[in-house]
C-alpha cells in the first residue's frame, strides 16, 4: 500500500475521532464555558477535514469566521448573562429518554440511506493549477448576484443584531407589565376551564 | 482522492447528530445555539465532500458552503443579540421560561 494513501487515512480518522469526540464535549459538558471551548476545537477538526478535502479556502474561511468571529460571539454572550457560568444551574431539559431515540432513528435512517445508494463513479479529476483564483472568478461571475445579495445579508444582520442588543432603558419595565398582564389573563383563563369541567362532572354524577 | 466518499458522509451525518442532539436536549438558548452550529458545520462537510468527488472545476459545493457559512455567521449574531436582549428583560436564558407568546 502506497504510504500517501495510509497517511491520509490516519490523518482522515484522527480528525474525525478529534472532530466527534470534542462535538460529544460540547453537547454534554455541563459548564457552558467549557462547551464553548469544545466548540472551539471542533470547529478546527473540521477546518482539518476541509483541507484534508483540498478545499484551502474554505478552510481558511472556516478559521477565520467560525474560530475566530462565532466563538468570540458565543463566549461574549455567555459572559454577558452571568446566570449561565453557575454550575448548580439546570442546563439541560431532562428529556433526553426522548432526545436520544430521535436521534439514533435519524442517525439510522442516514447511514441506510447512505449504504443502500449507489454512487456514480467519476472519473478522478484533477484540480485546477490555482483554486483559489478559479474559485474567485466564479464567485465574481457566475455567482456574483448571490455574492452581492450575501454581503447585503450580512450588512442587515449586523444592523440588526446592534439594534435588538441595544439597551433600552424602559424596556424592563414594559416587559414586566406585559408579563403581569399575561399573568392575569392566564390565570382568569385556568379559573374558568375546571370551574366548567367542575360543572359537568356534578351534572354527570347527578 | 483515496478515502471513500462514504466516510465523509457518515462523518458529516454522526457530526448532524450529535448537534441535533444538543439542540434538543439543552436549556440554555445559548447551548440550543451551539448544536446548530454544529448542525451547519455537517452540512457544510457534505457540501465540500461532494464538490470533491463531483464536478471539481465548476466549484459549485465550495460555493454553496461559502454561503451555508456565511449565513450561518449572520444567524449566530442575531441569535445572540436576542439572547442578550431576552436576558436583559427577563433575566433568564432558559428557552422554556421564555413562554409569553405561549398559551
Amino acid at each position: 500500500m502506497d504510504v500517501n494513501v495510509v497517511l491520509s487515512y490516519v490523518a482522515f480518522f484522527a480528525l474525525a475521532g478529534l472532530t466527534l469526540l470534542s462535538a460529544l464535549a460540547v453537547v454534554t459538558l455541563r459548564n457552558l464555558l467549557r462547551s464553548a471551548l469544545a466548540l472551539v476545537v471542533t470547529f478546527i477538526g473540521v477546518a482539518g477535514i476541509y483541507l484534508l478535502l483540498q478545499a484551502e479556502f474554505i478552510a481558511a474561511v472556516q478559521v477565520l469566521l467560525y474560530v475566530g468571529a462565532v466563538t468570540v460571539l458565543i463566549l461574549f454572550a455567555i459572559m454577558l448573562t452571568e446566570r449561565l457560568m453557575e454550575a448548580r444551574l439546570r442546563q439541560f431539559t431532562g428529556k433526553w429518554w426522548l432526545a436520544v431515540p430521535l436521534v439514533v432513528l435519524v442517525l439510522a435512517l442516514v447511514v441506510v440511506a447512505l449504504l443502500g445508494a449507489v454512487w456514480v463513479e467519476r472519473p478522478k479529476e484533477a484540480l485546477p493549477t490555482e483554486p483559489v483564483a478559479s474559485l474567485g472568478e466564479v464567485l465574481m461571475t457566475r455567482y456574483a448576484l448571490p455574492f452581492e445579495i450575501a454581503s447585503v445579508l450580512l450588512l442587515v444582520a449586523m444592523v440588526g443584531a446592534i439594534v435588538v442588543a441595544w439597551p433600552i432603558r424602559d424596556r424592563l419595565k414594559a416587559v414586566e407589565e406585559m408579563e403581569k398582564r399575561v399573568i392575569r389573563a392566564k390565570a382568569g383563563w385556568k379559573e374558568e376551564k375546571p370551574g366548567t369541567s367542575e360543572g359537568e362532572r356534578v351534572e354527570v354524577a347527578r | 482522492m483515496t478515502i471513500p466518499l462514504e466516510y465523509f458522509l457518515i462523518l458529516a451525518g454522526v457530526l448532524f447528530c450529535l448537534g441535533m442532539y444538543g439542540a434538543l436536549a439543552r436549556k440554555n438558548a445559548v447551548g440550543i445555539l451551539m448544536g446548530i452550529e454544529l448542525m451547519l458545520n455537517a452540512v457544510n462537510i457534505n457540501l465540500v465532500a461532494f464538490w470533491r468527488y463531483g464536478v471539481v472545476g465548476e466549484f459549485t459545493g465550495q460555493v454553496f458552503a461559502l454561503f451555508a457559512i456565511t449565513v450561518a455567521a449572520a444567524e449566530a449574531a442575531v441569535g445572540l443579540a436576542l439572547v442578550i436582549a431576552i436576558f436583559r428583560s427577563r433575566r433568564t436564558v432558559n428557552a422554556d421560561e421564555v413562554d409569553l407568546l405561549k398559551w
